[in-house]
């Protein structure tokens, strides 16, 4: 098959400073490059980087919200927060157009947010009720919404890789510019989908955007633990001849200006990418881990020094995009929206017994 | 009527569907330039071209997987298992995304998706290729499951799978494809959950599907030379299973032998079995009694494959067994 010729991406050649406003700082560094120095895009305006903040935001009072009524046992089964990974999420999926596709793991109420999804709806499936997007069904690893083309939720890990290939493959099929980006986690290259999905997706050329969250982690295995060569994924990729693109998933702008590259990339040449954002869970896999079993104390606050909800809203009052004001503005109108999901999801009856047997078949 | 053979009916049926819909894509291992491993597809893909009939990789759970995205985004693809036998190594896909996708998103995603796969053992394959997981894949709900037994049927049923909006694995057994028998001109289909009288009787009741159906002939032929005179009910379909049809007949007749040509242990007749006897517990003149292959390992050897395997006599010896109870 002839290659068209493709500009290969990097992230720093990605990373433009901005004209005015004050020299940008380094924030603290943990293995990164502090060359890539964080910068303000000129590409987006006030209004989205501050709307980026908002469902930063958002997604942290959600989850911790969840996390309390997981307590109280409003909330069941197994709960796995995002929080600390916010910018990665907020930084892959904002950049999407509404016409893209977005498949992910069980870790998904972040992207979900992210995605911009009814905020009621999502807390409503937390509850298991029939007002949630699955209708209760599917509960917290399995968020699904259709029309907004958020393809799950899916709990068995890697298995969600093919089927963004699939989803892809009809993109192709129908000759349209859909992206389709897959998440997945640093314990999900470990598995035989892994490998099978970069090779179906480099052979057949698929337009598709692999994005690794690389917390570190697959639930208590550091990565260097169960992964030969660790968190080193630049070679990875070279077996199958896809671009590789590593970037701060703890600097949100640096995953956006990463991503829309990327996505630019593919919906203009319909190949594969691979990104890799190195950021970090501050919590437990799920909320039965307290999440210090298997790391030290001294990684985790490390990593909450550099947490996205502190630097990020920073840099935005550094360059005047904000103020104070817009600031605590912001965070009451965030817990008055957590408040009406509670409320709503609360308030939402439990699914009737006899839908039980309904969307088993269509 | 025309006489064509299985593999013919099934070739019809997926040239008619790709023809007919721009949505319908196959895919599989060596579908393509190879022409298939039964030949099902041979001449595809000079005729329809790469898109519609795409070569895999060696990969059941990207390609299983990735017909589940490509279906649950508005296409209707056949992915063709070389075996059934490798359903294993795509059973989270097959389980997971392609039948539990729809139900645990409420109902917003649907996948019109058909697995195509070669069943059964007695060709000398061994162990790991000699197995028939329609029996295990018919009890998971949100996909359909069909086994035809002639021709006729197997067109009829691959348009209704075809056309389907949910996902159905398609059993075909491996010693069906060179049988034949005659197809009706005018286009029809087979819905799922439609037995068929394959022969009426009145003294026993003899439930299979497949190749099972063409083992119980000959067992009811042989039985028909001493005066017994067999009903046979050909299933053709797994998931759902219709049990109105199996029931009527038992009622009729007062005795049933079910015949599994997988293993008798956990296979799919243990569960018709079960279910028919809670309804006709009241015209039973004896045991309901199952006939299907001995709980081993699949041999590679002819004389023990032969021996494991339920064969016309097993199923004769049962029936004996209900009728002198």
């Amino acid at each position: 098959m002839e290659q068209t010729e493709k500009p290969r991406i990097t992230a720093t050649g990605l990373v433009r400073p901005v004209s005015n406003g004050p020299a940008p700082v380094s924030q603290s560094n943990n293995g990164f490059d502090a060359s890539r120095v964080p910068v303000l895009s000129e590409s987006l305006d006030d209004s989205e980087l501050f709307r980026m903040y908002r469902l930063m935001l958002l997604i942290r009072r959600f989850e911790e919200t969840c996390g309390q009524h997981y307590s109280l046992g409003n909330i069941r089964g197994f709960l796995h927060l995002y929080i600390g990974q916010e910018a990665t999420g907020i930084g892959a999926i904002t950049p999407l157009e509404a016409r893209d596709y977005i498949v992910t793991h069980y870790r998904d109420h972040g992207h979900a947010i992210a995605r911009g999804l009814d905020t009621n709806r999502i807390m409503a499936e937390m509850f298991g009720k029939n007002t949630g997007l699955s209708k209760g069904k599917g509960g917290s690893m399995h968020i699904f919404d259709a029309p907004q083309r958020f393809m799950g939720g899916h709990a068995i890990v890697g298995a969600q890789l093919p089927l963004a290939a699939g989803i892809a493959l009809a993109q192709q099929y129908m000759e349209t510019d859909v992206v389709t980006m897959v998440f997945f986690g640093d314990g999900a290259t470990n598995q035989g989908t892994f490998h099978e999905t970069l090779n179906l997706a480099s052979v057949w050329q698929l337009p598709v955007i692999f994005f690794m969250e690389n917390n570190l982690y697959g639930m208590g295995s550091a990565v260097g633990r169960v992964r030969h060569r660790g968190s080193d994924f630049s070679d990875a990729m070279g077996a199958y001849d896809v671009d590789v693109v590593s970037v701060d998933g703890m600097d949100v702008l640096a995953v956006r200006e990463a991503t829309q590259a990327a996505i630019d990339q593919v919906r203009a040449h319909g190949s594969p990418i691979f990104i890799e954002a190195k950021t970090f869970r501050f919590v437990g896999h799920s909320f039965a881990d307290p999440g210090d079993q298997y790391r030290d104390r001294s990684e985790v606050d490390l990593w909450r020094r550099r947490d996205p909800l502190v630097t990020y809203p920073k840099r935005l009052l550094e360059y005047g995009v904000v103020t104070e004001s817009d600031l605590d503005d912001l965070s009451a109108s965030v817990d008055a929206e957590i408040e009406a999901a509670v409320e709503f999801a609360m308030n939402s009856p439990n699914p009737d017994m006899s839908e039980a047997f309904d969307d088993v078949y269509a | 009527m025309t006489e064509i053979t299985f593999r013919e009916a099934i070739t019809r049926g997926l040239e008619e569907a790709i023809e007919a819909d721009e949505s319908v894509f196959i895919m599989g291992e060596d579908i393509g330039e190879y022409g298939g491993a039964y030949s099902v597809t041979k001449g595809f893909i000079e005729k329809y071209g790469e898109k519609r009939i795409k070569d895999t990789p060696i990969s059941e759970a990207a390609f299983v997987g990735a017909g589940v995205g490509a279906a649950s985004a508005g296409l209707r693809p056949v992915v063709e298992l070389m075996s059934i036998s490798f359903s294993l190594v795509a059973f989270d896909q097959i389980v997971n995304m392609a039948a539990n996708l729809r139900y645990m998103s409420g109902g917003q995603i649907k996948v019109p998706m058909v697995i195509r796969a070669p069943t059964g053992a007695g060709v000398q394959l061994g162990a790991t290729h000699s197995q028939s997981f329609e029996t295990w894949l018919s009890e998971v709900p949100g996909m359909y499951c069909a086994c035809p037994s002639n021709p006729a049927d197997a067109l009829g049923l691959l348009r209704t799978a075809i056309k389907s909006d949910n996902p159905v694995i398609f059993a075909e057994h491996s010693h069906l494809y060179g049988s034949r028998g005659d197809v009706p001109e005018d286009y029809y289909e087979i819905p799922f959950g439609e037995a068929r009288i394959d022969r009426v009787g009145s003294d026993l009741t003899l439930v299979s599907y497949g190749y099972g159906v063409h083992i119980l002939r000959e067992a009811a032929d042989a039985m028909a030379e001493d005066g017994i005179d067999a009903e046979i009910v050909d299933l053709r379909s797994l998931s759902p299973i219709d049990y109105p049809t199996v029931v009527a007949s038992v009622q009729k007749t007062g005795r049933a032998v079910m015949l599994d040509t997988a293993r008798r242990n956990g296979g799919a007749m243990a569960e018709i079995v079960s279910e028919v006897q809670e309804r006709v517990m009241d015209w039973l003149d004896g045991p309901i009694v199952r006939v299907g292959a001995k709980d081993v390992p699949w041999p590679y050897n002819r004389g023990l494959e032969q021996d494991i395997l339920p064969n016309a006599e097993d199923v004769v010896a049962a029936a004996m067994r209900v009728i002198t109870f």
